[in-house]
């Protein structure tokens, strides 16, 4: 097997004497759709902090293609290819859609240094950004500010914002959280469209969508990996279902996949 | 057809936010009134563009990135005690003394950004206050450079151009200010049209994502402050070279914390709002020194309240949110 696009490798952090993570390992090889899924308070926002370095972790380490990146600043991990989005929406306001993401695009080919140059000079980041909106049905819109865009919307300029940086690894932290179920399906369907060069975790709550949608499946209770595979096998496992005990996994859609 | 105005129009949208609009045209028109309508204020004219410049430095960095400074005289008054320094040790000629003046404050920016540039909110105030009224008082101990409190004596500007010299009725001065003013305004309207001005615009929408799109926040403070830095320092040797003086006061906390009213009333983040509230700000400032001379800041007070009441954005925000409305119905 090749190496793993990601890999986290005894991670641990607490707050006080609070674990919020202790001992995380875990591998995500290329192209593959990782759900991220326990209960509230779990720490898999805190994983993801961890790994895209917003949160340093008291002992692990975490490695993007066989490189140690444990103490790389989040703007260079995402320079490498690690990106990340929010669970409640972190986007810029007063901004459009497509300066916004133009934006991103500018960071990443280090156009956003220039000053002596109008933004209309470069078409190429321009046309790209508006590729990127247009493949998320963003583009009739993209001259709207951020902030008058419906909910659902914003939802997706944050991914949007994301795949402007050409990530290799994705960390999605409840891509659909507040989004309508019919629309969540919509949003996760534009996920599953994703180029399989990239790799995709992401935090779902919703278990159809995440049997749906997930290859694998990452279960976290308390700060700690309680276990790892595929969809067939997480719905079989015993401790899974004592850990939803009461809010019974629904195993059905599990023939949903191919 | 439809296939093509579709490719084309993200890029024309944002062509037609760099394009001029008729209403700055006739702004900068109306800056040449002065000559024709009021011939003996002049001199006011002349400070009151040299406070827009002042404050179009601070709307860079306050208006655009975020970055509120009650420290903002230090600049300044660099600015400004280089071209005296310059002035009185034999150079005289305003355009290099002017150029000099930029650098050295550029280059006290770019190395005080270091550390400034790490902050927000109120740490950040708290910085800007500190390292003003430490470039204050160290003008104020180093009496054998500065003057001290007596100010710099013995500055004497050369004739612009090698011909056209500073007269008593200031014609000079304020076609070389307003030039200067102009000439600095477009530079700063090409920044924030870049894309480095998009990110200091990201920045100042949520820093907190910035880096979370891969983007130095850091680099791009710095670079925005040194540019406000040098702007500043521009204007601090304006007042010096028209005046052919320098005080104290040129980098005093008093200038730092108008200059932030004169922003505040025209509204930041749009170039403009400086150069209104110097208008406004300088107006008054005189016309109400004229009526009461001891309490005319009772009316700036006034004045200050009542706009950030009722125009939280300057006026500049309170016309523009008037003619959106007056379109739209």
């Amino acid at each position: 097997m090749s190496l793993p696009a990601l890999a986290t490798r005894g991670l641990a952090k607490s707050f006080g004497s609070l674990v919020v993570a202790s001992d995380i390992e875990i591998e995500l090889p290329q192209g593959v759709r990782y759900a991220l899924i326990g209960p509230n308070g779990a720490g898999k926002t805190t994983l993801i902090n961890l790994i895209t370095g917003m949160l340093r972790p008291d002992a692990g380490s975490i490695l993007l293609d066989d490189a140690d990146i444990t103490a790389l600043p989040p703007d260079q991990l995402v320079r490498r290819g690690l990106v990340r989005t929010y669970q409640i929406n972190s986007l810029f306001p007063h901004l459009t859609a497509l300066e916004s993401v133009t934006l991103v695009v500018c960071e990443r080919t280090r156009v956003a240094r220039t000053w002596w140059r109008q933004l209309p000079a470069y078409s190429h980041e321009i046309d790209e950004a508006y590729g990127i909106l247009s493949a998320l049905n963003l583009d009739a819109v993209c001259n709207r500010v951020t902030r008058e865009l419906a909910y659902g919307q914003q939802r997706l300029l944050e991914i949007a914002l994301a795949l402007a940086t050409r990530p290799k690894v994705l960390l999605l932290d409840e891509p659909a959280a507040g989004v309508p179920r019919e629309e969540s399906k919509e949003l996760f369907a534009a996920i599953a469209g994703l180029s399989r060069e990239i790799t995709v975790l992401f935090i779902e709550h919703d278990m159809e969508l995440v049997f749906r949608f997930a290859s694998r499946i990452i279960v976290m209770v308390g700060g700690r990996v309680l276990v790892e595979g595929s969809p067939e096998e997480i719905a079989a496992d015993p401790r899974v279902r004592a850990v939803y005990l009461g809010k019974a996994l629904d195993t059905t859609p599990a023939r949903a996949l191919p | 057809m439809a296939l093509a105005e579709k490719v084309t129009s993200p890029l024309l949208y944002l062509r037609a936010q760099t394009r001029w609009r008729p209403i700055e045209i006739v702004f900068w028109l109306a800056t040449l009134l002065p000559y024709v309508l009021f011939p003996n204020y002049l001199s006011l004219a002349s400070q009151i563009a040299i406070t827009a410049l002042f404050a179009l430095s601070l709307d860079l960095i306050l208006g655009y990135a975020g970055i509120v400074s009650l420290g903002h005289a230090a600049y300044f008054g660099v600015g400004a005690y280089t071209a005296g320094l310059v002035s009185k040790h034999g150079w005289g000629e305003p355009l290099t003394g002017l150029a000099m003046a930029g650098l050295a404050a550029g280059i006290v920016g770019y190395a005080s950004g270091f550390i400034i540039c790490r902050f927000r909110h109120l740490a950040l105030i708290m910085l800007t206050t500190g390292f003003g009224l430490l470039l204050a008082e160290l003008a104020n101990t180093l009496g054998w450079l500065t003057g001290g409190m007596d100010g710099l004596q013995g500055i004497h500007t050369w004739k612009l151009f090698g011909y056209f010299h500073f007269d008593l009725y200031g014609y000079t001065a304020y076609s070389y200010a307003l030039a200067t003013l102009f000439v600095v305004f477009l530079f700063a309207r090409r920044v924030i049209h870049s894309p480095f001005g998009l990110s200091l615009r990201g920045i100042r929408e949520n820093h907190v994502r910035m880096p979370a799109i891969g983007a130095p926040s850091q680099a791009h403070l710095r670079t925005i402050y040194t540019i406000a830095a040098c702007i500043a320092g521009i204007a601090g040797a304006l007042l010096t070279q028209t005046t052919e003086t320098v005080s104290l006061d040129s980098l005093g906390f008093e200038r730092s914390a108008e200059v932030v009213v004169v922003l505040v009333l025209g509204g930041a983040g749009r170039l403009y709002g400086g150069l209104v509230g110097a208008i406004i700000f300088m107006v008054a400032r005189d016309q109400f020194s004229g009526i009461e001379p001891q309490y005319w800041y009772f009316w700036i007070g006034i004045l200050l309240v009542g706009v950030v009441m009722l125009l939280p954005n300057g006026i500049l925000g309170g016309l523009a949110k008037l003619s959106s409305r007056w379109s739209r119905s």
